[in-house]
């Protein structure tokens, strides 16, 4: 393929088979059927998490991390730094976009039961990175170090308390001390730059190594298919099919992003000041809102066990549908997979067109 | 054998491919796409003028604080500076005072008011500077820019010459 007349390519063939990685991609290939649209979203989220990455970086630039100057310092960004107000709002548009990929990412291949045999580590991998997402989000929030990233922050660590026998421990350990302080702000901080990454970053890896070396999962109704003869077998090549639609879809979302950061700069809100009461119809972050309103509903420790225990179920689901994993369509999987969906939407949609309720 | 040819004239000419014209549109486009990303990024790194650097005058001590053939390091800026109570100096009257930027004009290290030798040294690499501000011995290249010293009251201004 490749003229191999460059003496820099033979310098690192001879040293690191530049051929051999050149022959394995180019026979890298992707499913291609009438679901396949599902397969770009998780390049998408990858996607996202780069520009997370260098958003991030660059905001590590002039962001001070402690409480008498975070504020100050995210508000020096948006109005003093050349494109810094580009640079923060990019970082915070795409982070909500980033945590909506991964849902659509994970309902996607939950509707199609990718997690089935032999992929179980894989939607392993998956679900705790969600955890991870998670995580980046409620600890990111706080750092600009404004009123309403206080106090989620104060009632997002609360729960901590409604674990047994170490819930006040950890409560402490989230905090760095009783209260949401300038210390819970540098720990936070310390979470979403060091330890956060470097978790994900590991983590990640597994996922990518566990999808490369399977492959794609080929949902069971276009297996069925294939094996009664009803539709070919087809692949797309990954480089440059596959990939080239990939790019398309991150051109597209960046688009997005900087339109939308263009317009609707993200605001920097008012300083987080311990006398100020609570707001009205205050609630977190979108994508914990279906807790939040499912805790004015339940009583909270029905709630916060509910979800915790409906979290592991969700993790180790590869080893309760034996259905999927024998190659059989289960359609009780997919109808809770759909109920799951609906009741989110539900109740999110419930917290923002009805407040008070 | 016949072809039938839909363009004009002059785009016939021009001998551009279908595929050559979509690889200069789809290169230019990328090529300006890496431009707009990488232009906003370079403008963020550097950053903005701050505001506060360019200070013109401080308080670097108080009149009494220092004894005759004594030195003070204080804030100039964002930079240390160094005031001197020249040996057997009035401490009340700004002519027995010199002011230097603290920087050493060689590898800007910090420099300091030697007592012993009445003069100002660089600990570095051994440079020396009289009170003037002039190199006697030692590495540095230039002189330390000197800074004018008033009394006013009870505090000792320092300003840089330019103010």
């Amino acid at each position: 393929m490749a003229e191999h007349s460059n003496w820099l390519y033979r310098w690192l063939d001879e040293r690191v088979d530049l051929q051999g990685l050149e022959k394995f991609l180019r026979h890298k290939t992707v499913p291609y059927h009438r679901h396949s649209i599902w397969y770009y979203v998780g390049g998408m989220t990858l996607y996202l998490f780069v520009v997370q990455v260098i958003t991030g970086i660059l905001l590590l630039l002039y962001y001070k991390p402690t409480a008498e100057s975070a504020y100050e310092s995210v508000q020096y960004i948006m109005t003093e730094v050349p494109f810094g107000w580009l640079v923060r709002s990019i970082h915070s548009y795409a982070a909500n976009l980033f945590i909506g990929c991964v849902f659509v990412h994970m309902f996607s291949v939950f509707i199609m039961k990718a997690y089935r045999k032999p992929r179980e580590f894989t939607w392993i991998s998956g679900a705790l990175l969600l955890f991870l997402a998670m995580g980046f989000g409620f600890s990111g929030y706080l750092l600009p170090w404004n009123q309403l990233a206080y106090l989620a922050t104060n009632v997002g660590t609360s729960f901590a308390t409604m674990v047994p026998v170490v819930g006040p421990w950890i409560l402490e350990f989230l905090r760095g001390g009783k209260e949401v302080t300038g210390a819970t702000l540098t720990r936070f901080f310390g979470f979403h730059v060091a330890v956060l990454p470097g978790l994900t970053t590991a983590l990640l890896a597994v996922h990518l190594l566990f999808v490369q070396r399977q492959g794609m999962s080929v949902p069971i109704v276009i297996e069925d298919e294939i094996s009664s003869k009803k539709a070919d077998r087809r692949e797309l090549p990954f480089i440059p099919n596959f990939l080239f639609r990939d790019m398309l879809g991150w051109t597209l979302a960046l688009g997005l992003i900087i339109l939308l950061a263009t317009l609707f700069p993200w605001e920097v809100g008012d300083k987080a000041d311990i006398l100020k009461p609570a707001p009205a119809h205050i609630r977190p972050e979108w994508y914990f809102v279906f807790m939040y309103q499912t805790l004015k509903y339940v009583p909270k420790v029905v709630g916060v066990f509910g979800f915790a225990i409906a979290g592991m179920v969700w993790v180790l689901l590869p080893f309760f549908d034996r259905k999927s994993n024998r190659g059989i369509s289960n359609k009780l999987y997919t109808a809770i997979g759909i109920i799951v969906v609906a009741y989110m939407i539900i109740m999110t949609a419930v917290a923002y067109l009805a407040p008070g309720e | 054998m016949l072809e039938i040819d839909i363009y004009p004239l002059e785009m016939r000419l021009e001998k551009v491919s279908r595929r050559n014209a979509i690889n200069i549109l789809l290169g230019t486009g990328i090529a300006a796409l890496g431009a707009g990303t990488i232009y906003p990024i370079i403008r963020y790194i550097i950053p903005p003028a701050e505001s506060g650097s360019g200070t013109s005058s401080v308080s670097a001590a108080k009149v009494g604080e220092l004894k005759p053939n004594e030195g003070k390091i204080f804030k100039f800026g964002d930079k240390p500076a160094i005031l001197v109570l020249k040996a057997g100096g009035d401490p009340s009257s700004a002519a027995s005072y010199v002011a230097f930027t603290a920087v050493c004009t060689h590898l800007g290290c910090t420099v300091q008011y030697r007592a012993d030798i009445k003069n100002i040294w660089c600990a570095c690499h051994n440079g020396h500077y009289d009170l003037n501000g002039m190199v006697i011995s030692g590495p540095p290249p230039t002189p330390l820019t000197a800074y004018t010293v008033a009394i006013k009251g009870e505090e000792i201004f320092v300003s840089s010459a330019k103010a």
